[in-house]
């Protein structure tokens, strides 16, 4: 047992990490935070249009889009790959692009895979879920264990992701000075994306998660809305997949949401709120897995399902505390 | 760019075929010599650890098809989902518990760990606003981050290394040993035993628990049982198709079965036959290869056998509904042009035995080659013949019988309703156009003997007899006049 859990040391745990360690967990805390926030942020509308499990699904069946692009793409990558430790923007972009757009066509398959087994048969909503989204990752599996060689991806990364080999990934170099490590800039875009888009269309899609037949009424187009949040969920968890992998993007897409929805009723605090709990958890979750020596990622899942569950415990609203009380005086 | 993408994209499927070639002879040569001699050792039997394995994967089939029917019917398909992945911390609590693989220890941790999940689950839905579904993917995915850093904490003591605890994640039933066996048996035994004897109560509290709960079935304790059988059946799974795909084994085979069948029992067993094959197909693929994951084999096994159920099932299929609706369509085609012809000849008082093609586009309001088409559609339905040098078609007998029967169901449906109904006369004859294809022989003559064998259509028309029909002589007795006795 005491092998398992390691003493607790205030130098290697807190102050390491900091001071020569600051290079390495610096990039990891960076893109452990720009994940949770990203995922968060995309998270709150996944919860309040009751989406939940079809995140779930996305980010399972993303998994053969990226096998199939890495396949594809590997004619190119081989052939030019010496990238070494630096790289310039346009390499950059061509590794990266053919990976995106296989994510966002199985995504797409997947919505359109789900409503065909809805819409054309008896079988439930959530059983053609269950259905499309294991069978698409099985493939994805079936395709990573056969092309081991050639396809960028293992079975740890598919589950718990690689977020620790984040600072050996190739850094991007402007003029010749490496700035930071590819999927870093790459998580940097797509947040900021995020951020632009909520911005820009908050009012639409605040409309068409609370009330779609308003929104219809007001002249918003439902549909688009929807599946745009489809392609861009697709590509924020294919953003997220090579470091957190296919199940702990889950909890990054859902537990800030359900953090922030237990402590506020208004979206723009809620919104706040999993900004925090990303920040937080990432933070936490570092630190408890330098402690134990374990997975990060899994980690930083862990630390928020901590915040989760203090939210829960001490919530102005709903929380055990408040209920708790009530019972008291009740009583 | 296209051009070279498409180029790629074909170089990749080329270099994929000669992978697979490559990879098939590399396993010949490790195992045995050819691909046959690979099936016919995997039939044989010969290895202990494919008896093993084949073992677990149809134990492992049967458990999962029938629990996952129950889930299924309950809708409450994506409950597996979360418990399979819930269960992750309880496996590495049981490994931690004596730091081997103890089939037991791993089960008791397990079913804790599922349980905690699904309850925890019913409390967040009821003590907060969180929704079902944000609460099945929280709990989900929070505990299997627990697991995931259990595991890392695990791999790094000296024995965690090597003791097998990653094949959980995907599965490898390769490495099922005779204990393992041993315990799905007596689990998958118990699980067996206790369905069948409370299949009523699950049945019912399945279908309407408001009912059960109204003739004394204990509906929560039937539930939660309900649960910890489901949560014994993922555990027991686990080694074989991990905890990632167990889900998967437990909706794919029940859903095929909803597409093939509408009674439970016939869906239990439907499922469960299902499950077996996938399992057994899942446990031969991964034999093929060297290291090859076994759940994902066995995922996409059954996923075949639903995507062939989904497109050909003999009612609910896309393909035989396809079919189904393109028979109807062009036999309601075929009898509204034998009506046509009917009505030509009824208009010239059957003076002659044809009717010319010019007539009958006249009569349907149709361009002749239109007409000509749908008359070669008769001739070759055997319905009909065209006399081409006189451009002319005549009925055969079996055309005959089925214009006459036609538009005796018309007239018949239209006297219905201007009798019984109270329709005016005008207003009846859209309703008979649809309901004419549809009526069938029972039903046509209780509508006759309702309307004591009238002989006129509503606009005066004679109404074609069974004799007519059958081509019988006129009999002076009502019985043999309907061709069927009443009752005295």
């Amino acid at each position: 047992m005491m092998n398992l859990i390691l003493p607790w040391d205030w130098q290697r745990v807190v102050i390491e990490p900091w001071t020569s360690g600051a290079e390495i967990y610096g990039w990891i805390l960076l893109m452990g935070f720009l994940i949770s926030a990203t995922c968060g942020l995309i998270g709150n509308y996944l919860i309040l249009r009751r989406m939940a499990l079809i995140g779930d699904a996305i980010s399972h069946s993303v998994l053969p889009g990226m096998a199939v692009a890495f396949l594809v793409s590997s004619g190119w990558k081989s052939a030019g790959d010496q990238l070494g430790a630096t790289a310039n923007l346009q390499e950059g972009l061509l590794h990266g692009w053919p990976i995106l757009l296989g994510a966002i066509l199985a995504g797409m398959v997947t919505s359109l895979l789900i409503e065909l087994i809805h819409h054309r048969s008896r079988i439930k909503q959530d059983a053609a879920i269950g259905i499309t989204f294991s069978t698409l990752f099985a493939l994805g599996v079936v395709l990573i264990s056969l092309f081991a060689d050639k396809v960028d991806l293992d079975a740890d990364c598919i589950l718990h992701g690689e977020i620790a080999f984040i600072p050996l990934e190739p850094f991007l170099s402007v003029g010749g000075r490496a700035l930071a490590p590819l999927p870093v800039i790459q998580m940097l875009g797509v947040a900021s994306l995020t951020v632009l888009g909520i911005g820009l269309f908050y009012k639409e899609l605040l409309i068409s998660s609370f009330d779609p037949g308003l929104a219809k009424a007001t002249g918003i187009r439902v549909r688009w809305i929807h599946y745009g949040l489809m392609v861009w969920l697709s590509i924020v968890v294919v953003s997220a997949f090579e470091s957190v992998g296919a199940i702990l993007v889950i909890a990054m897409l859902i537990l800030p949401g359900a953090t922030a929805s237990l402590l506020s009723q208004s979206l723009r605090t809620m919104l706040g709120i999993s900004v925090v709990h990303a920040l937080l958890s990432s933070l936490g979750g570092l630190h408890l897995a330098i402690w134990l020596d374990t997975s990060i990622a899994g980690s930083m899942v862990v630390a928020g399902s901590g915040l989760f569950m203090i939210a829960w415990f001490l919530s102005p609203t709903q929380g055990l505390l408040k209920q708790c009380g009530k019972a008291g005086a009740r009583g | 760019m296209l051009g070279r993408s498409i180029i790629t994209i074909l170089a990749v499927a080329l270099n994929a075929l000669m992978m697979l070639q490559l990879h098939a002879e590399r396993i010949g040569q490790s195992v045995d010599i050819h691909p046959l001699d690979q099936l016919r050792r995997f039939v044989a039997l010969e290895d202990p650890a494919l008896r093993f394995a084949l073992a677990g994967g149809l134990i492992l089939g049967l458990l999962c098809g029938l629990m996952g029917s129950f889930l299924v019917v309950r809708k409450l398909s994506l409950v597996g989902d979360t418990i399979s992945h819930a269960v992750l911390p309880g496996v590495a609590a049981g490994f931690l518990w004596n730091m081997e693989k103890d089939p037991v220890a791993i089960l008791i941790g397990a079913t804790t760990a599922g349980l905690l999940g699904m309850v925890l689950v019913t409390q967040l839905t009821r003590r907060t606003r969180l929704k079902e579904d944000t609460a099945m993917g929280m709990v989900l995915a929070g505990f299997f981050g627990i697991g995931i850093c259990m595991m890392g904490m695990i791999q790094r003591l000296p024995t965690g290394s090597k003791s097998g605890i990653d094949k959980f994640l995907f599965g490898q039933a390769a490495s099922l040993g005779w204990g393992d066996i041993q315990l799905m048996s007596v689990v998958g035994l118990l699980v067996l035993i206790l369905i069948l004897t409370f299949y009523k109560e699950l049945l019912t509290t399945s279908f309407d628990p408001q009912f059960s709960g109204s003739i004394q079935i204990p509906v929560h304790t039937i539930e939660h049982g309900f649960m910890l059988l489901l949560a014994f059946a993922i555990v027991i799974s686990l080694e074989a198709v991990g905890v990632v795909l167990v889900s998967a084994m437990l909706i794919i085979p029940a859903a095929t079965a909803y597409l093939l069948c509408d009674r439970m029992h016939w869906m239990l067993f439907w499922a469960c036959l299902i499950g077996m094959i996938a399992g057994a197909g899942g446990a031969f693929f991964s034999f093929l290869g060297q290291k090859l994951p076994t759940g994902p084999f066995m995922v996409l096994s059954a996923s075949g056998l639903f995507a062939l159920a989904l497109a050909f099932a003999p009612r609910q299929g896309l393909v035989s509904r396809w079919w189904a609706r393109h028979a109807r369509s062009s036999r309601i085609r075929r009898e509204n042009a034998l009506k046509s012809i009917f009505h030509v000849l009824e208009k010239e008082h059957f003076a002659r035995e044809g009717v010319t093609l010019i007539d009958l586009a006249h009569s349907r309001s149709q361009t002749l080659h239109e007409t000509e088409k749908t008359c070669r559609e008769l001739t070759r339905a055997g319905l009909a013949s065209i006399a081409h040098e006189e451009k002319a078609v005549y009925l055969t007998p079996e055309g005959m019988r089925r214009a006459q029967t036609i538009v005796r169901n018309h007239r018949l449906w239209e006297r219905y309703l201007t009798d019984a109904a109270n329709y005016r006369p005008d207003h009846v004859h859209d309703d008979a156009e649809e309901i004419e294809h549809v009526l069938g022989e029972a039903t046509v003559r209780m509508l006759e003997r309702q309307l004591n064998f009238v002989d006129r259509d509503p606009h005066g028309k004679p109404i074609p007899s069974i004799q007519d029909i059958s081509g019988q002589p006129k009999n002076r007795n009502p019985d043999g006049m309907t061709g069927y006795h009443t009752p005295s």
